[in-house]
């Protein structure tokens, strides 16, 4: 894996020897995130992402571990239940607030992760099974914090899992078989409670193995870095422990102050009052909103409102219409290594392609997340239907456009170079 | 190549779609939705002029001030409102001692079955017990209000936006519709069996107005106006939707202090780690 010049692990007790030789997991260690793995040095704060999303998958498991123990999957005392660790489970609140804010610090820093990838290319060759494989694991996470917030069994866990079961509804022919028995019923019950927490308890640990697929991975070409040069030698490159362990454990301890202090001080400002609500399959909410981090997406969902017509004849349902443009939105993500063939990696060195990034994908993002928060009303629907339109302009017509017609501006000849100024180029370097 | 193209075209057909069938019909018909005339819903929150104690990072129970919201959950709203989960044992946390605590719960009938016969009945309740309903069933409880149940209020202040003010603003919003605002409908009128409310979300709400001025005495001398009560109730609930707010807090920060400790050391080993890396600033 990686680099001629990586170290090698030389186990130095009888005791590590002994293993090296029947079981080289000390090896294996030091090769993925020990000084084995030579990273370039450049990397800026953006690539602290990866080790805090393994980080939050970690958090996520051993919290939810210790509260699928107090917990119960039965419409009956699922709420009442989810009461009981928040009063009398001992230090229970924290670990449910832990639970529920590590969900959309896993989100927020899976956004940064992922946004991180967009602006300096890091799907491009030969990094697309990275990139591929990390849009799975997008997935996978949007599918369990679903499930997750249907748990606790309030009005917005049973009201938002109707919407987003109905869903299924849309699908031609097959929709409407296919959502009852996703359900397992005409409406979200207890054998959906039963199935959702198994399989939230379950796909936490699908995610585990997709990331170790991911890493495995990333350790074939080596990580990328902010001017997109690809690693020439050993000057261009740190061992990844003691550096970025150590960068990345500041970052860690940022990230820790940040997430504690939603935990004890904000704890329920980014969930919905409804959701304290018992379900109550007979009272609908006055807004069914999902949790903030799938807004964007709820908002295209919603863009489409009129159904593909032509001469009075419906085409394609609105509704339909909303599906596909959802998923697509996802779905889009998988194609970019090859819409995008600019050959410059970073955004750095491509004028035109940062500015439609900084002044069109990101402001689209947030304009998709507020108007997903906010009901279907004029202005909303009007705006989130622009950015939905150029959201898909964006991936599919911008980028291979501009990754035709740009140029780009001079690449450093190596890291080694962007780093310090001056690169003996060709010289023989001098071993340090 | 042919990713790209198609890609291209998907993008622009899609686009195509959406603006064609979805943003052309909404632009034509677009509309500000008029407001109505007569809106005296009052969404903003009020608050008691001096706050809660228990507000902001540092604020801490006002236990006299629980004790007495108790007292008007008690006295006031225990007649129709469930409490159910809560325990008669949490009550300790109100700095009553286990005796009294003992003593508060008999006071309680709670339901039970009788050991002889195995028939339901009745029994003083014992601290492990939960607050029970005054209603046997949801059935009984609509019967008796109106069709509307009285909601459990264990959880109020946590079920509304900004629910400690948003108890206090309802128990205040009991007030005559502006007269302005009602020559602006002369048809408005509240119906038999609802109270106007300017709080609560469609104006007029099932449940008669409750706090009256001295409707409890207080035997720790606080007057018992109607903003007092409102304020004590209001911050009974935020203990009963919350019991551990306070500890929380304190606890986080432990935790923040702990942690703001470890990554200045974080940040000072990665400094060392990496000083002969980075290039001197020219």
């Amino acid at each position: 894996m990686s680099f001629a010049w990586a170290k090698q692990y030389e186990p130095k007790t009888p005791f590590t020897k002994w293993m090296d030789e029947k079981l080289p997991l000390p090896r294996l260690v030091y090769s993925a995130v020990g000084a084995g793995y030579p990273v370039p040095r450049n990397l800026n704060y953006m690539w602290n992402f990866g080790v805090l999303a393994g980080f939050c998958l970690v958090l996520q498991i051993v919290t939810g571990v210790v509260l699928a123990m107090h917990y119960a999957s039965n419409t009956e005392v699922a709420f009442a239940q989810t009461e009981h660790i928040m009063r009398n489970v001992s230090y229970g609140w924290m670990m449910r607030y832990a639970h529920a804010n590590g969900a959309s610090f896993f989100f927020i820093v899976i956004y940064l992760h992922i946004f991180r990838g967009f602006y300096f290319s890091s799907y491009k060759a030969p990094r697309e099974m990275i990139w591929l494989l990390g849009v799975v694991i997008f997935l996978l996470m949007m599918a369990t914090a679903f499930m997750g917030y249907v748990l606790p069994w309030g009005q917005m866990s049973f009201w938002g899992a109707k919407v987003i079961t109905g869903l299924f509804g849309a699908i031609p022919l097959v929709g409407e078989t296919l959502q009852t028995w996703l359900v397992g019923g005409f409406a979200p019950n207890d054998s959906t409670l039963n199935r959702f927490f198994s399989l939230h308890f379950l796909l936490p640990f699908v995610i585990a193995g997709v990331v170790i697929l991911h890493i495995w991975a990333l350790h074939i070409p080596g990580s990328s870095n902010p001017t997109g040069v690809e690693v020439k030698k050993e000057s261009d490159t740190v061992p990844f422990h003691p550096y970025y362990t150590s960068k990345d454990g500041f970052g860690l301890g940022v990230f820790l102050i940040l997430f504690t202090f939603m935990v004890f001080f904000l704890p329920n400002t980014l969930g919905h009052p409804d959701n304290y609500i018992e379900a109550n399959p007979l009272s609908t909410p006055a807004h069914i909103v999902p949790e903030w981090y799938f807004l964007p997406f709820y908002a295209i969902l919603r863009a489409f409102t009129g159904d593909l017509a032509l001469f009075g004849v419906t085409l394609v349902p609105a509704k339909l219409l909303g599906v596909i443009g959802m998923f697509g939105s996802i779905l889009v993500w998988f194609f970019l290594p090859w819409l995008d063939k600019s050959p410059v990696r970073s955004g750095n060195y491509r004028p035109l392609f940062k500015k439609f990034f900084w002044f069109g994908l990101v402001p689209t993002m947030i304009i998709l997340t507020i108007c997903g928060g906010l009901p279907a009303e004029e202005p909303y629907v009007v705006l989130s239907q622009i950015a939905t339109a150029y959201y898909f302009l964006h991936f599919l017509v911008i980028l291979p456009i501009v990754s035709q017609i740009e140029i780009p501006k001079p690449l450093p000849f190596s890291i080694t170079e962007a780093v310090l100024g001056k690169d003996d180029d060709g010289a023989a370097q001098p071993a340090e | 190549m042919t990713i790209r193209l198609g890609g291209i075209i998907v993008g622009l057909g899609l686009t195509a779609v959406l603006l064609l069938w979805s943003l052309l019909p909404g632009v034509l018909n677009f509309a500000l939705p008029e407001k109505p005339d007569y809106y005296a819903f009052q969404e903003e929150n009020i608050a008691p002029e001096e706050g809660f104690s228990f507000e902001g990072p540092v604020g801490t129970w006002d236990v006299a001030q629980l004790q007495r919201g108790y007292q008007v959950y008690k006295e006031v709203c225990a007649a129709c409102h469930s409490l159910k989960y809560v325990a008669f044992r949490n009550l300790e946390e109100l700095a009553y001692t286990e005796a009294e605590v003992r003593a508060e719960a008999a006071a309680w009938t709670v339901p039970g079955i009788n050991p002889e016969t195995g028939e339901t009945t009745t029994r003083p309740g014992l601290p492990t017990d939960q607050f029970p309903s005054p209603y046997q069933n949801d059935v009984a409880a609509r019967a008796a209000n109106n069709n509307a149940i009285p909601p459990d209020l264990s959880l109020m202040t946590k079920a509304r936006k900004d629910g400690t003010n948003y108890v206090y603003s309802l128990m205040m919003g009991y007030v005559d519709p502006d007269p302005a605002d009602q020559a602006l409908s002369p048809e408005f009128e509240t119906p038999e069996g609802l109270y106007f409310n300017e709080h609560f979300y469609n104006i007029n709400i099932a449940m008669a107005p409750q706090l009256t001025p001295d409707r409890v005495s207080y035997s720790d001398g606080t007057e018992a106006s109607v903003e007092n009560m409102a304020a004590d109730i209001a911050a009974f609930l935020t203990w009963t939707a919350e019991p551990s707010l306070v500890e929380r807090k304190q606890t986080g920060w432990f935790v923040i202090g702990f942690l703001l400790f470890a990554t200045f050391l974080a940040f000072l080993s990665y400094k060392q780690i990496w000083a002969g890396m980075k290039p001197k600033k020219k």
